[in-house]
């Protein structure tokens, strides 16, 4: 019998006992604190009962924040491909020597402050904005349009903090391609696009869903861009739980609602390991 | 003739895309030299009354000190139990590995929401007001996966032998740790502590949940001022962010550079 190795736990232990007390036995609290009542003072009632979830389901309010939630998340994994993508591929297959940098300048929004990234957006698009200054200047439009405070302001904001996530992912598993695989399809007499269809995209395919995941999962939680950008009647979960939280102190809802986010990310991140493994989405990271 | 077209569509997407991620960061340096009193194109005249007024505010300059303070200190735990944790990933084969690699990595997929409310609630639960140290540990579980990623990766490239050999020569791990390691891992340490800083001092949403009155960082101010309008003050602060988070990665390359040419 093998001798109990008791080192790397020792080891870990600083690391483990931090995310188990920060984040793992909290969250159990959470999950506590979604069956329990508020009482109609604000004192929160330890009684097990399922009613806050049932207030959730209860009519189309609350429901169409969560479907709201996954559309909006679904579109952005998709705009963040087709941006995310071509961007990538240029990188892969430019031989300038200024490669290097042109990638590291793509990156460089990713280091800057994600709340100044955002509020800008309203410099943008605003009525008195870049983009409304602009188009009356070359006399396209002769009033300003309003551009801000609806989904596709939130998108924007949205792609331009998920956009790099996307570009790192696919760019990684692009340059991992062995090089050999696609003079084999030239030589096989693949043209350019065949060669791309054949071999570069389907060994890329790792990196999207990668990149695709992390998007995903980013945009469902995401609090700031709705929260600045989209204005009433475009609110997401997280504003919604935010809202419950800090707002009207309703714990118990706002948990079974965090719980509610929880469980459909973690069906998307079990469903994702299952069949890619959980690691092909840290890989982008060490990268860095 | 194709070919060539094909790739320079190519060529200026990606130029688009640039452009798309440039111009809200362009636009707030443009607009924070502005004379009006409200942040709106065209531009008025240039001024440097934003900067001299954000120089004078009191509130915006206790954030920055509570920022860089919170920042730093979360830099160095985070990365001070990051460095055993790596080395127990690399080094040793044990049961559970992966789910334990996992969990560590979790604070990245948990929606930054649900770590604020958790956290919170928890620390009512154990009647903790909240306070500086709070704030302080939550960035600690925000930040400790990227700097384990960076360090676990470094790790990896760097070969045993040399462990190896220090303990053939007779040093005790502590000694091995100390002499070897610590000196090929210093890289990569000034990585993980400088993302850390970056994305402690960036938070918002979950800091939003944990900051108190006296203890705001730079973006929970910016939040705050955000309620009225976006004033040329605003976008000043927002350039100076700007110069400080594009300086930090380049200041701490070079030192990095300089370290691992020392080390080599």
């Amino acid at each position: 019998m093998k001798k109990f190795n008791w080192q790397p736990w020792a080891l870990l232990a600083p690391s483990v006992s931090a995310i188990f007390f920060l984040l793992v036995v909290p969250v159990l609290f959470v999950v506590v604190y979604s069956f329990w009542l508020r009482a109609p003072t604000g004192a929160v009632i330890p009684d097990f009962q399922f009613g806050n979830y049932a207030r959730f389901f209860e009519d189309f309010f609350y429901p169409s924040i969560l479907i709201r939630t996954i559309r909006v998340s679904l579109i952005c994994v998709f705009l963040c491909l087709i941006f995310g993508y071509i961007p990538a591929y240029f990188f892969h297959r430019s031989k300038s020597r200024y490669r290097q940098a042109m990638i590291l300048l793509i990156m460089l929004p990713f280091w800057i402050s994600f709340i100044i990234r955002t509020m800008s957006w309203v410099n943008i698009l605003g009525a008195n904005g870049f983009v409304n200054h602009a188009l009356m200047k070359i006399g396209l439009i002769s009033e300003p349009l309003s551009l801000l405070y609806n989904e596709g302001a939130v998108l924007m904001g949205l792609i331009q903090f998920l956009l790099p996530f996307m570009i790192l992912n696919i760019f990684v598993s692009l340059e991992g391609i062995d090089k050999n695989l696609l003079e084999a399809a030239r030589s096989m007499g693949c043209n350019e696009w065949q060669a791309f269809k054949e071999v570069t995209l389907p060994l890329s395919l790792p990196g999207v869903s990668a990149g695709c995941l992390l998007v995903f999962v980013l945009t469902a939680g995401t609090y700031l861009p709705p929260m600045i950008l989209g204005g009433a009647g475009n609110e997401m979960i997280a504003n919604l739980i935010f809202n419950r939280v800090i707002g009207t102190l309703d714990w118990p809802f706002g948990s079974a609602i965090s719980v509610i986010l929880l469980i459909l990310l973690g069906t998307i991140v079990w469903t994702y390991n299952r069949y890619l493994g959980i690691n092909q989405l840290f890989n982008a990271f060490k990268g860095t | 003739m194709l070919k060539i077209s094909g790739w320079s569509l190519i060529r200026l997407f990606t130029i688009m895309v640039y452009v798309f991620m440039f111009l809200p960061i362009v636009v707030v340096i443009i607009l924070s030299f502005d004379t009006q009193q409200f942040a709106s194109f065209p531009m008025q005249g240039f001024t440097l009354q934003w900067y001299y007024e954000l120089a004078q505010n009191e509130s915006i300059i206790r954030a920055f000190k509570s920022s860089i303070m919170l920042g730093a200190l979360a830099a160095l735990i985070s990365t001070s139990i990051a460095i055993p944790a790596a080395m127990a990933f690399v080094r040793y084969s044990f049961r559970g590995k992966n789910s334990i690699n996992t969990l560590l990595l979790a604070p990245i997929m948990v929606p930054e929401v649900v770590l604020g409310v958790a956290l919170l609630l928890f620390m009512r639960w154990l009647q903790q007001p909240k306070s500086f140290a709070m704030l302080l540990l939550g960035h600690v579980m925000l930040t400790l996966p990227y700097v384990l990623l960076i360090v676990q990766a470094r790790m990896v490239s760097i070969n045993n032998v040399y462990e190896e050999a220090a303990k053939s020569l007779g040093a005790n791990p502590l000694q091995t740790f100390k002499e070897v390691t610590l000196p090929l891992l210093l890289p990569a340490i000034l990585a993980g502590m400088l993302f850390a800083f970056t994305i402690s001092f960036d938070n918002i949403t979950a800091t939003l949940f944990w900051a108190t009155a006296e203890h705001q960082t730079v973006p929970v101010r910016i939040f705050g001022m955000l309620r009225h309008s976006i004033s040329p003050e605003i976008n000043a602060l927002g350039t100076v962010m700007i110069f400080f988070t594009i300086m930090t990665p380049l200041i701490a390359a070079l030192s990095i550079r300089y370290f691992s040419r020392k080390s080599a």
